[in-house]
């Protein structure tokens, strides 16, 4: 009975690549939108929050994949740096995915504005207005997207690396189910 | 990836010219995806108008006061609630319209960026209201006494600004720059012939409010009908009322008015013709436009600014409760993104606010 997998189970990679989508897309959104005056930062909010709550949703579903699917191992022979390297930045993109929606949800309920969704869909309030928090929230959302998006810059070349330096199979086992051949 | 696998067949190693080759290559997809997000963030648009500029040109001309709002820095909270009439209600789904009340905190304020400026620095006074309906929605709305805005784009408002902006050189504005730039920007007639007219005001409570952007009511039917609306005071004073003395009568008259009885205006919802500008706030529409009376504003206490309600609320107008929307106006958008940037600034300086006066309390 072979146990270790060389692949991540297809659920896994469904929503790795779905997110990845995502969450480039929403660091994009936000980035932009905090730089214009124009009428591209109203419809990027109203694509930010639906689209931070979906992500929200997802992070949840796919931490349970994660702890309920055995992953394929590191190669043995990585060196040891590069393994806690992986290691971490894996730790730091699940938290931060898990974080930014809910600093996003926590700093619109701490300004008072109710949270809509769309122009009716409303989601309760996580905190109680409060100006101070607000601006707490407001910029830890903002250096923690950036974060976000060097976690994610890094995690794209240490991938890239596994598969055209390495090659190693990293990159295979979630760019595809079968081996090669 | 907890567990170490066995090591694998053994791969060919690389050339050292095919490493710098897919080295690089991962350099390439790595840097254009850092340069695509530098692009979008404004890093490489040094042109592009954003949210920071707008607030730091009004820093440049009013100074740094920190907790204050950029702009519209000196003000006075108030409570009170809204009367619908129900005449909106085939217009709108908004509860506002729909519900006998709604609570209201507002705010009024000089539009200056100087929370100390005296009274009747400008002829201009404004009035932003916060509606929370039963159902947790808000409508915020932020109204001026002018009918018409000086231009209409974030642009032009921009340059307006930089027109009142201090000459490094001199450090006082150039006298000639507010001039050459209405004699470049036509669009400002409408808001100059009223400036012309317009007199610094004795009573925030006699002044008409208007929305100056267009929105559209929307109804159960999904009909889009575009509006402008204006808060119309019902009591007026005999014409030519004193202007009051000091530097803060208009707070000092409000104050001594509310405490005499609630202060009421009618909330007016101008129709829009087809064809009558929507997105072009320094035009006004014609005359003769179907006028809705759509319920009763009603004031009833004072609170100081620096800790009543109104303080931590970001009178945005584009927070819209369903029935109401934004018309694609470009100065909502800007005043949208302006205001969030000047709230978080604010917002970061809560603590070094002076402590409010006790004896404005009501």
């Amino acid at each position: 009975m072979s146990t270790v997998p060389k692949h991540f189970a297809p659920l896994a990679r469904l929503l790795h690549w779905l997110m990845a989508l995502m969450i480039i897309a929403m660091l994009f959104i936000g980035a932009g939108m905090v730089a214009s005056v124009s009428e591209r930062h109203e419809w990027l909010i109203h694509l930010h929050k639906p689209l931070g709550v979906a992500i929200l949703l997802l992070v949840i579903v796919r931490l349970i994949v994660r702890f309920s699917t055995t992953q394929p191992p590191l190669p043995a022979d990585l060196p040891g740096w590069q393994v806690l390297a992986a290691k971490a930045s894996h730790v730091l993109l699940y938290a931060l995915m898990l974080v930014l929606p809910l600093l996003g949800w926590a700093m619109i309920s701490a300004s008072g504005e109710p949270v809509m969704l769309s122009s009716s869909l409303q989601l309760p309030s996580i905190v109680t207005a409060n100006a101070q928090l607000f601006a707490f929230l407001r910029k830890a959302h903002g250096y923690l997207a950036y974060l976000l998006f060097l976690t994610v810059l890094l995690h794209l070349a240490a991938a890239l690396f596994h598969g055209w330096v390495r090659r190693d199979g990293v990159l295979d086992s979630m760019v595809r189910g079968k081996d090669r051949g | 990836m907890v567990d170490r696998s066995s090591p694998g067949p053994s791969r060919p190693p690389l050339s050292t010219a095919s490493l710098i080759l897919r080295l690089s290559a991962i350099a390439v997809v790595v840097v254009a995806l850092a340069g695509a997000f530098a692009y979008v963030n404004g890093t490489f648009d040094p042109q592009r108008l954003t949210p920071k500029k707008l607030i730091n040109v009004l820093e440049t001309n009013n100074g740094v006061h920190p907790g204050f709002r950029r702009n519209h820095s000196k003000g006075v909270c108030v409570i009170g609630h809204f009367e619908s009439s129900g005449e909106a209600r085939n217009f709108s789904t908004a509860q506002v319209f729909n519900k006998a009340q709604t609570p209201v905190v507002g705010r009024f304020a000089l539009p200056a960026g100087n929370p100390y400026a005296p009274d009747n620095a400008v002829p201009i006074r404004s009035l932003a209201l916060r509606f929370t309906q039963a159902n947790g929605q808000q409508w915020r709305t932020g109204m001026n006494s002018m009918p018409v805005f000086p231009v209409g784009t974030p642009e032009a408002f921009y340059q307006f600004q930089q027109a009142q902006s201090p000459d490094p050189a001199t450090g006082k504005p150039d006298p000639k720059a507010v001039p050459a730039f209405f004699a470049a920007h036509p669009e400002s007639a409408p808001f100059l012939a009223w400036v012309k007219t317009a007199k610094p005001s004795a009573s925030y409570v006699t002044e008409t409010y208007n929305s100056v952007n267009a929105f559209y009511l929307v109804n159960a039917a999904g009909q889009r009908q575009a509006v402008r609306w204006s808060m119309v005071p019902v009591a007026q004073d005999a014409p030519g009322a004193a202007v009051g003395e000091g530097k803060d009568f208009l707070e000092q008259d409000l104050v001594q008015r509310i405490a005499a009885g609630p202060l009421r205006w009618q909330l007016n919802i101008t129709l829009a013709n087809p064809g009558d500008p929507v997105n072009d706030a320094s035009k006004a529409w014609p005359e003769g436009r179907k006028v809705l009376n759509a319920g009763t504003l009603v004031l009833e206490k004072t609170q100081p600014q620096l800790n009543g309600e109104c303080r931590d609320i970001n009178y945005d107008p584009l927070v819209l409760p369903a029935g109401i929307e934004g018309s694609d106006d470009p100065l909502l958008a800007a005043r949208s993104a302006g205001y969030a940037n000047s709230y978080l600034r604010r917002t970061s300086e809560v603590s070094q606010l002076p402590a409010a006066p006790q004896e404005t309390r009501q």
